[in-house]
């Protein structure tokens, strides 16, 4: 039957096959239903562990306290005790296996991140003893008096 | 041809029979696959932030961005904490300059210095990935590249995610961006490679005044979670209908 209707029809055809054969070969074999529904759980299964494998990078105090226990103990004896070592320390990654140092920061703004005095009624943050950056000690950095590990020591 | 009534039924009826049921409903499943088929978690994560504990020090974001390397110094960031003034005029000036990374450690919000003596309250309010039990996000993905595991966090494909952007549109609460180097959607997923190693997410992990934590709603032994079941906790945009799991102490209704 000769039909110029029929000739882009087969195209079409021709197309839908195409893409059903591509999609054999592209979408992986573990893309399907795997949640509750289609609507949430449509996906590719080995993502999820693909995320489980992603690296971790703080490892936490117990990890610290197997090599500096006697940092750990100063620490957890003072009122710095909440502060996890790696907040001032960074993240430890694989220390001291590849990361031999880890970046210590030291600097004034790190502890202005709490100390620095907001006069705010009813936050936790009054509660906090605090400065004011502009009137105390401009010039200096904050470790240079106080000790991180037990802020509570003279060190002058 | 003629036909009987009886016979026109018949055939009325098995055809529709054939046509409605479709073959897969007959397959046979092995034991293995009817157990996974039913299979239920016995963790279903959720979050609790305790906003009256919260003193706005950011450490939780510069923890996230390290431990999911988010580009530092992008404006982008998968948890973030907002800095709420307000002040005796009924105003509420509200500032998260680049999340809170680097804390809050002066008085001025946008240029603007404000007066300690008219201010009426201030609080910060941390932010996050909600981890819906209807999630906006999955349902608009195009490609299947975002989804619900069985312990309820949302997360993304990464090597599927074409980057089209309608999860980072639909989400209510603006959780989603653009990552600027996989050229993907990404978003908060409560650690997903801290918890199911039995880890605590970075953010709760650095979060020195117990302000963050995190819970397994079907483990009814969890202190968190007795927390948040006992206690009077709220939750964002309800109205959505999202059924959002990150729970909040202290939630004030300035907070949107």
């Amino acid at each position: 039957m000769k039909w110029h209707v029929l000739r882009p029809l087969w195209v079409a055809i021709g197309l839908v096959g195409a893409i059903l054969v591509a999609q054999l070969f592209l979408v992986p074999d573990d893309f399907g239903v795997h949640g509750r529904n289609f609507t949430y759980g449509y996906h590719r299964l080995s993502n999820i562990q693909e995320w489980k494998d992603f690296p971790v990078k703080y490892q936490g105090r117990e990890a610290c306290v197997e090599c500096h226990e006697e940092n750990v103990q100063k620490v957890n004896a003072s009122t710095h005790e909440p502060v996890e070592c790696e907040n001032c320390h960074g993240p430890s990654v694989n220390h001291p296996d590849d990361v031999e140092f880890l970046p210590l920061d030291t600097t004034r703004q790190l502890c202005l991140r709490c100390h620095a005095f907001l006069e705010y009624p009813n936050s936790a943050r009054a509660a906090l003893l605090s400065v004011e950056d502009r009137r105390h000690k401009r010039r200096k950095e904050c470790v240079e008096c106080h000790n991180p590990h037990d802020p509570k020591e003279d060190m002058r | 041809m003629s036909c009987s009534r009886r016979e026109f039924l018949k055939e009325a009826v098995g055809s529709t029979l054939a046509s409605v049921l479709p073959l897969s409903a007959f397959t046979f499943l092995t034991t293995e696959e009817a157990r996974a088929a039913v299979a239920d978690s016995n963790v279903r994560w959720a979050f609790l932030v305790d906003t009256t504990k919260c003193v706005g020090c950011g450490l939780c974001v510069d923890a996230c961005k390290n431990e999911n390397e988010i580009p530092y110094d992008a404006e982008v960031t998968r948890t973030w904490v907002e800095r709420y003034v307000v002040t005796k005029d009924g105003k509420t000036h509200i500032d998260s300059p680049m999340g809170g990374r680097d804390g809050f450690t002066s008085m001025e919000i946008d240029g603007e210095e404000i007066d300690p003596e008219n201010i009426d309250k201030a609080f910060f309010v941390p932010k996050l990935c909600n981890q819906c039990d209807n999630p906006a996000c999955v349902q608009v993905c195009p490609v299947g590249a975002t989804y619900q595991t069985h312990d309820g966090v949302v997360l993304v494909d990464q090597d599927w995610c074409i980057g089209c952007g309608y999860c980072i549109m639909a989400c209510p609460y603006g959780v989603r961006f653009f990552h600027p180097v996989h050229k993907v959607a990404d978003k908060c997923n409560f650690c997903y490679h801290r918890i199911s190693k039995g880890m605590e997410p970075a953010c709760v992990e650095c979060c020195s005044f117990g302000a963050r934590r995190i819970a397994n709603l079907k483990d009814p032994d969890d202190p968190v979670t007795k927390i948040i079941t006992t206690e009077r906790v709220a939750v964002l945009k309800d109205e959505y209908g999202t059924k959002p799991h990150v729970f909040y102490l202290g939630l004030d209704a300035n907070v949107r």
